[in-house]
């Protein structure tokens, strides 16, 4: 049976062990003077039957999916001819995909060389043993698990406690994930990262202001090497993330000071949502908006007033990626505004200041923290935003801070370097993970700062 | 007591003369930068509309921009056309199996078809543009209706058949065929006038573009469609459902209901927290690397794009749940408990019940997110060329907003079209989602 199936039938036996269980628990309790005299309830009973039912047989699956390949595979390398495995391992793995190649499209005939078939011929009966040992383990495992739960069901088993241990244990799992995930992030990242560290040194790639990871594919041709200098990107990034916090910031600011002072409730709970859209537009829509529409336009304005524009400006990337935050910051100073308590407001109004003389003087210095919080949470977004860029900022890295010339960055960079087929050792794929880690470690350090300072802030006035 | 005596319109002792002089200046000044303060309030406030209405108006700006050039997409162009099913041209009979059918030469047929319509084209580069007013997407059609019913076979039939994408953009743009020289395409003027005929006698009319919606992507525009992205961003969100909403479910239960507060829960949250601001691009790398490179998935299939983007909605749904169920007020836990059930009797059967609306609304939200989100997708190969629509979650597929982003990328005019047709149907989904949560919120949010 395959997995899925295996799967499923395990299921099925779970829930015939629950049914049981639960019968038999009635029963027992029929004898020992009524349901009262266990005890949990009945439904534990069968629960505890089910679990001890499915969970052996799940785990043996899963575990046996992890690790069969390797086995079967290192199996297969025993019963090759000899003349492959003296051609070292790439011979051997390119002789390992053909035999897979040819089990898999089920033709094992006398159309191939005798080896191949000879080794196919193995391959598939490994399979194939592979399969009946998987099937009868699990199975086993399964009964077993029923036929030991069922046996307990006794009115002085405390079923409910074991059952809620383990939906504890799961509990506790999924709360772990987010956990595995940084960690699976940080090394996936980090050790692609200092795979590329040992090709290209650490110096060149934070220093160097040359960045063409064109490498060469043949040793015999004619081209460039590489040169993997990030500087250009980093410069980039900075230059369009801060055309976009020029936009952002200004614009979401004022319209939360609107909101939260001015705007009557009705106007508010008009416009909020309004301005929420912005936010919820996906980001590829954005840039196709970026490349075809605001592009051209400031490039005609921009000739128009005699200036020379490229046509994948700096500024076209970055005003668009800043309009797509404006909700961002404002959402995120409202809630810091309104924090603010009303008495500071009218101490203020009772020496005679006006609203904005309030807004400007007060208001805004006590809600400050949290808004530079919340600016730091924008700009994280802003340099780890990729879908505008990628369609709407150059390829080439130039080294400039003129915001109407074409420039690239880390996160267009990642994208143009694993998208298309690759091999996945070259320093040119690497060099993507490298400015992963980078744009990671740049955002996480702005985001721990950043929540810190919510944080703290919001404790100050609670 | 000072503001008492120093304000303008108090009354009563006043100590001496001298701060009864200073009294009088300090509101003589006031008054007089009162109009300059005026004027600043007035500007202040005016900034604040600029703001609020510059970026509504940027926002209808995108929306109509983006309306005016998909609509066009949603409509197709088809010819009239007189087509002999010629046996010999065509290289079948009527005994020809299946695969004979579909391979059959119907090119020879619609190109003697359109030469038999217009008998002016004599000369080759004539023809050649003739043939060009057709998309490849009419023999398709022919193939189908002659497999359908072999007896058409040496028949003559009129068919209404597609028109190729630069006929189409001239047909509905609606623009006066009889002044070749005022119309920008890359038709010739020849081309144009059979485009005129073509009109005037009625032969071409536009009607619903269904192969839009039945078609995966392909290189000629007029025959490219959304179905295969539309199918594989919806495997992809099934994944992400399954996957993300027990998980984020149990992980904020376990958080709100049952955590002892430690340093490895403070560890837990602070992590959640952090992982919903890493950028999506950086979930791409990691699915990369564990779920392609090191577990060996298929690449560019919906199950990889699922487990990526489950993860990244995680901590969304995680702190929407864990809002929703710190509102269930504490009476219920206790009365529950007061009647004898089980600390995870208490949240199974009352505390997530009633936290149930906030939880699945948070989780269309994320899903939302999940199904407008392309980066990290790239990333993982969902960027392949998908002709065929995807059966499995384990098949080749691309998603709407990838399907966009390549569209996005295509020389051809009339791909732009069909890019704002795809946003138009992305953003038609994500409103829709986002309705259903605010209904959800709105007809069950209880104020406790």
């Amino acid at each position: 049976m395959s997995a899925s199936i295996l799967l499923l039938v395990a299921l099925g036996l779970a829930f015939a062990s629950f049914v049981y269980g639960r019968q038999k628990a009635f029963a027992v309790a029929a004898r020992g003077g009524g349901v009262s005299t266990l005890h949990s309830l009945p439904g534990h009973y069968g629960l505890l039957a089910a679990l001890w039912c499915a969970l052996p047989a799940i785990a043996i699956i899963v575990l046996w999916k992890l690790f069969e390949g390797p086995i079967i595979s290192s199996l297969l390398t025993s019963s090759l001819p000899e003349q492959v495995i003296a051609n070292g391992t790439s011979a051997i793995d390119l002789y390992k995909n053909d035999i897979q190649n040819i089990v898999a499209s089920g033709k094992v005939s006398s159309e191939q060389d005798a080896n191949k078939q000879a080794v196919a011929l193995k391959l598939l009966s490994l399979n194939k043993l592979n399969q009946v040992l998987l099937t009868i383990i699990a199975l086993c495992a399964a009964i077993v698990g029923a036929v030991f739960a069922l046996r307990m069901i006794k009115p002085t088993t405390k079923a409910r406690k074991k059952v809620e241990a383990v939906v504890h244990a799961f509990l506790i799992a999924c709360a772990s994930i987010a956990i595995l995930t940084t960690i699976g992030i940080v090394f996936s990242v980090l050790f692609e990262a200092l795979r590329f560290f040992q090709q290209v040194s650490i110096v060149e790639f934070i220093s160097g202001t040359k960045w063409s990871p064109q490498t060469a594919i043949r040793v015999d041709q004619v081209g460039s090497s590489g040169s993997f200098g990030a500087i250009p990107l980093f410069l980039g990034t900075m230059l369009i993330s801060a055309i976009a916090m020029l936009v952002a910031v200004p614009f979401g600011l004022m319209s939360a000071i609107y909101l939260a002072e001015y705007a009557t409730p009705r106007t508010r709970a008009i416009v909020k949502p309004l301005l929420e859209i912005l936010a919820g537009i996906p980001t590829v829509v954005y840039g196709f908006f970026a490349a075809l529409t605001v592009a051209p336009f400031i490039r005609n304005l921009g000739e128009s007033i005699g200036l020379s524009v490229s046509s994948e400006s700096a500024l076209a990337a970055g005003s668009v990626m800043g309009i797509m935050i404006i909700p961002f910051v404002s959402s995120l100073s409202d809630d810091v505004i309104t924090a603010v308590p009303q008495s500071m407001r009218d101490g203020s109004y009772g020496l005679g200041a006006t609203k904005s003389e309030t807004v400007r003087k007060v208001v805004f210095p006590a809600a400050l923290p949290g808004i530079v919080g919340g600016v730091l949470l924008a700009v994280s977004r802003a340099i780890g935003e990729t879908m505008i860029v990628v369609m709407a900022a150059g390829l080439a890295a130039n080294l400039t801070v003129n915001p109407l010339e074409a420039v690239t960055t880390v996160t267009v960079q990642i994208v143009t370097l694993l998208t298309g087929d690759q091999e996945f050792d070259s320093a040119k794929t690497l060099a993507a993970f490298a400015l992963g880690l980078m744009l990671f470690v740049t955002t996480l350090i702005l985001n721990i700062i950043a929540l810190h300072v919510v944080r703290k802030y919001r404790e100050q006035y609670d | 007591m000072i503001d008492v005596n120093n304000s303008p319109g108090a009354s009563g002792s006043e100590p001496s003369n001298d701060t009864s002089a200073t009294r009088k200046n300090t509101t003589e000044l006031v008054k007089a930068t009162l109009a300059r303060r005026y004027a600043a309030e007035k500007r202040f406030r005016f900034y604040g509309i600029f703001a609020i209405a510059a970026s509504l108006l940027f926002l209808a700006v995108l929306l109509t921009s983006i309306f005016i050039k998909g609509l066009p997409a949603f409509t197709a162009t088809k010819v009239q056309l007189e087509v002999t099913l010629d046996t010999e041209l065509l290289g079948i009979d009527a005994t020809a199996n299946e695969d004979a059918i579909r391979a059959a030469n119907y090119a020879a047929v619609i190109k003697k078809a359109m030469r038999e319509r217009f008998p002016d084209a004599t000369k080759r580069k004539q023809k050649k543009e003739l043939d060009r007013l057709m998309s490849t997407g009419a023999e398709y059609d022919i193939a189908r209706r002659v497999q359908e019913n072999p007896n058409l076979l040496g028949q003559t039939v009129t068919l209404w058949l597609q028109a190729d994408d630069e006929l189409d953009a001239l047909i509905k743009s609606g623009v006066d065929l009889t002044k070749p020289d005022a119309i920008s395409t890359r038709m010739s003027d020849q081309q144009i006038a059979w485009a005129n005929q073509f009109k005037e006698t009625g032969e071409v009319k536009t009607g619903f573009n269904t192969a839009f919606f039945t078609n995966g992507d392909s290189r000629e525009p007029e025959q490219a469609g959304i179905r295969a992205a539309l199918t594989g961003s919806a495997f992809t969100l099934l994944v992400t459902f399954l996957l993300s909403f027990p998980i984020a479910v149990a992980a904020a239960i376990y958080l709100e209901e049952f955590a002892p507060q430690n340093r490895w829960t403070d560890i837990i949250e602070v992590n959640i927290n952090n992982l919903a601001a890493v950028p999506s691009i950086v979930f791409g790398l990691l699915g990369l690397a564990v779920f392609i490179n090191f577990m060996h998935l298929p690449r560019s299939a919906p199950i990889v794009g699922g487990l990526v983007l489950s993860l990244m909605t995680l901590p969304t749904i995680i702190i929407a749940s864990r809002a929703s169920l710190k509102a269930v007020p504490p009476s219920i836990r206790e009365a529950a408990t007061g009647l004898g059930a089980s600390p995870q009797q208490v949240v199974w059967h009352h505390v997530l019940p009633l936290a149930m609306p906030g939880i699945l609304t948070g989780t269309i939200i994320g899903l939302a997110q999940a199904l407008g989100e392309t980066a990290p997708l790239l990333m993982i190969g969902m960027v392949a060329f998908i002709v065929d629509i995807p059966t499995s979650i384990t098949d080749a597929s691309t998603v709407l907003p990838v399907q966009v982003f390549l569209w996005a990328d295509s020389p051809e005019r009339a791909f732009v079209e069909r890019t704002s047709a795809a946003i138009i149907v992305l953003l038609g989904f994500l409103v829709a989602m986002n309705a259903v949560a605010v209904l959800l919120r709105k007809k069950f949010e209880r104020r406790w």
